[in-house]
């Protein structure tokens, strides 16, 4: 197994050459009101390069809604995010994902219709320059680039070890594979920042143990920083580096698993209820 | 009793049998004339592959496009310029149609999408007819309406072109939207918008891309048939015709509006010559729909399009 998908290297924290000092991603101070509800209020992160964050609070706490802002779906109304530096707070989600920020669903939200290796091909749009009409006639380049980025497909599919549903169409899979196989998307991008909207929502406790090896798997092997939601405290502890638990749309605690897991505000808020 | 049963199930294959230069000549009718639907089909098809919408406006694309072709040659701009002018004027039609109609009803149900298209059908109805004026117009593309023998096979020459001219337009579009990033891309937006966006697909680019295509497919289709049945209000109804072919060759699928365009084009051409004597004629007009009746029972989603996929 090669540590890239493509020939080329993904850039990361501790890969030779000149690596970014400072966080990947900076959340300061955003505010996101709905009408008169207030979904986030003046929520401040970091993520780092190489980390495995994972977001926590109760329903309705503001974890999608943080997760939309970070990817462009949504805009604050006060706040700013920079990614490596730079300020994208205002960028619409496909400028976002062309940074390299890739993410998934809460609700799966896959090409139904097309097959999974389709599914998984579309990941690699960004990757591939555009030949309009050099398209049109499926010639020379075009055709190139499109058995080049199929190899690189290919690989994601071994990774992910979907190689049996290739060719089914996406809306006809188990729920637990059509995550798996989004997840396999959004990895094809080859992004430096990997958004898990509930990776596990509605899944048992096997398909949550191989979500949590892909998971490890994929941060071990490309170096791909990743910020997830998730509900499982016990899946929040084994596989994430750094907690943070939002309450009512304010963040209560950042740190490692262990202090977070014993901080009084998260207890109250949430360990509490969901662990009596 | 079995006189009737005769009429309708031997006496017509044993007609085809008989003549086999007339039922040759029937055979290559109904193709012409069934790519002739197939083209208007197609621009059916590719919006409704982009954008999940049913573009009740594409039959007045194919009357506006041939109205700007005609009104500017008649008003002596030579060929080329007009032609070039035409395309121009559907690719500013699809910026302001995305811009207009489909920005601020994005994420809308089809049907209300859909309304607008009928909207939008009647506003370029009502524009063409101010610009260019109402009266029937003749669409003169250098091909003459005339026929020559081939094996004793008569053999239209506007309809060769015609049907030689669908074929290359489907073929490329076909592995356009098969195998490359933009039919990929353009597939992906019509099925979520949401995961389009990110993975990093603009919509609205992608958006205007297929209305200018679906555009330029119009010009093509209001060339041939302009210049077949003249340029006139009543060629926007034939995108009524591209229904029963978009019924059979299903709504997603673009090889599925050539087969589908086929069928309807031989068939109703074999039931008018060969069944239609059994009651009096004109049977053409109608069976169509008839033939788009029965696939739906069998087959709702048609002979490609995409499987109706509802988990419970």
């Amino acid at each position: 197994m090669p540590a890239t998908l493509a020939e080329r290297p993904i850039p990361q924290a501790t890969a030779a050459g000149a690596p970014r000092r400072g966080p990947l991603l900076e959340v300061e101070a955003i505010t996101v009101r709905f009408g008169a509800i207030h979904a986030l209020s003046d929520v401040s992160m970091d993520i780092h390069r190489g980390e495995i964050v994972a977001i926590i609070g109760p329903n309705g706490a503001g974890k999608t809604t943080l997760i939309n802002v970070i990817s462009g779906f949504y805009h604050p109304q006060q706040g700013r995010i920079l990614f490596e530096g730079k300020d994208r707070t205002r960028l619409k989600p496909f400028d976002v994902a062309a940074l390299g920020i890739g993410r998934t669903f809460q609700n799966v939200a896959l090409f139904k219709g097309m097959t999974v290796l389709d599914n998984i091909m579309t990941g690699r749009l960004l990757k591939m320059r555009g030949h309009f009409l050099l398209d049109a006639i499926y010639w020379g380049p075009a055709r190139r680039q499109e058995l080049e980025h199929r190899a690189a497909v290919e690989r994601v599919i071994d990774f992910l070890e979907i190689q049996a549903v290739r060719k089914t169409p996406a809306g006809r899979l188990p729920y637990g594979l059509q995550k798996r196989v989004e997840l396999a998307r959004a990895l094809a991008a080859e992004p430096q920042l990997l958004l898990l909207d509930e990776p596990m929502a509605g899944m048992n406790v096997e398909e949550k143990e191989d979500m949590s090896r892909f998971i490890l798997d994929v941060h071990d092997e490309f170096g791909t920083t990743i910020a997830l939601i998730e509900h499982d405290m016990s899946v929040v502890m084994d596989i994430s580096d750094r907690v943070v638990a939002l309450d009512y749309g304010r963040k209560i605690a950042d740190g490692p698993p262990d202090v977070v897991r014993q901080d009084q505000a998260v207890i109250d808020a949430y360990l509490g209820v969901a662990h009596e | 009793m079995s006189e009737l049963l005769r009429a309708v199930f031997v006496a017509p294959f044993a007609d085809m049998a008989g003549n086999m230069p007339f039922l040759l000549e029937v055979l290559i009718g109904g193709i012409a004339a069934g790519l002739m639907y197939s083209l208007v089909a197609l621009g059916f098809v590719l919006i409704f592959k982009a954008s999940g919408v049913f573009n009740f406006a594409q039959g007045v694309m194919v009357l506006f496009s041939a109205l700007t072709l005609v009104g500017l040659m008649e008003r002596g701009v030579p060929v080329p310029v007009a032609l070039a002018l035409t395309v121009l004027t559907m690719i500013a039609l699809a910026f302001a149609i995305e811009r207009v109609v489909l920005r601020p009803l994005v994420n809308q149900e089809p049907i209300i999408l859909f309304m607008a298209t009928i909207g939008l059908n009647f506003f370029l109805e009502g524009f063409g007819e101010m610009v260019w004026g109402g009266n029937v117009k003749k669409l003169d593309v250098g091909i003459p309406d005339s026929s020559f023998i081939l094996r004793g096979v008569q053999i239209n020459r506007l309809e060769l072109t015609a049907a030689v001219t669908a074929a290359v337009l489907v073929a490329i579009l076909a592995v356009l939207f098969q195998r490359t990033k933009t039919g990929r891309a353009l597939r992906a937006v019509a099925d979520d918008h949401e995961a389009a966006l990110s993975i990093g697909i603009p919509l609205k680019t992608i958006w205007v891309v297929v209305w200018s295509v679906a555009g330029l497919v119009a010009i093509v289709a209001g060339i041939m048939w302009g210049a077949k049945s003249g340029v006139q209000f009543s060629l926007s109804l034939i995108a009524l015709k591209a229904l029963p072919v978009l019924i059979l060759g299903g709504f997603t699928s673009v090889p599925g509006a050539i087969v589908g365009g086929l069928i309807i084009g031989v068939g109703e051409k074999l039931a008018e010559v060969y069944w239609g004597p059994l009651v009096g004629g004109a049977i053409e007009n109608w069976f169509a729909y008839v033939m788009a009746l029965a696939f739906l029972l069998v087959r709702p989603q048609g002979l490609f399009g995409e499987r109706i996929i509802e988990r419970v």
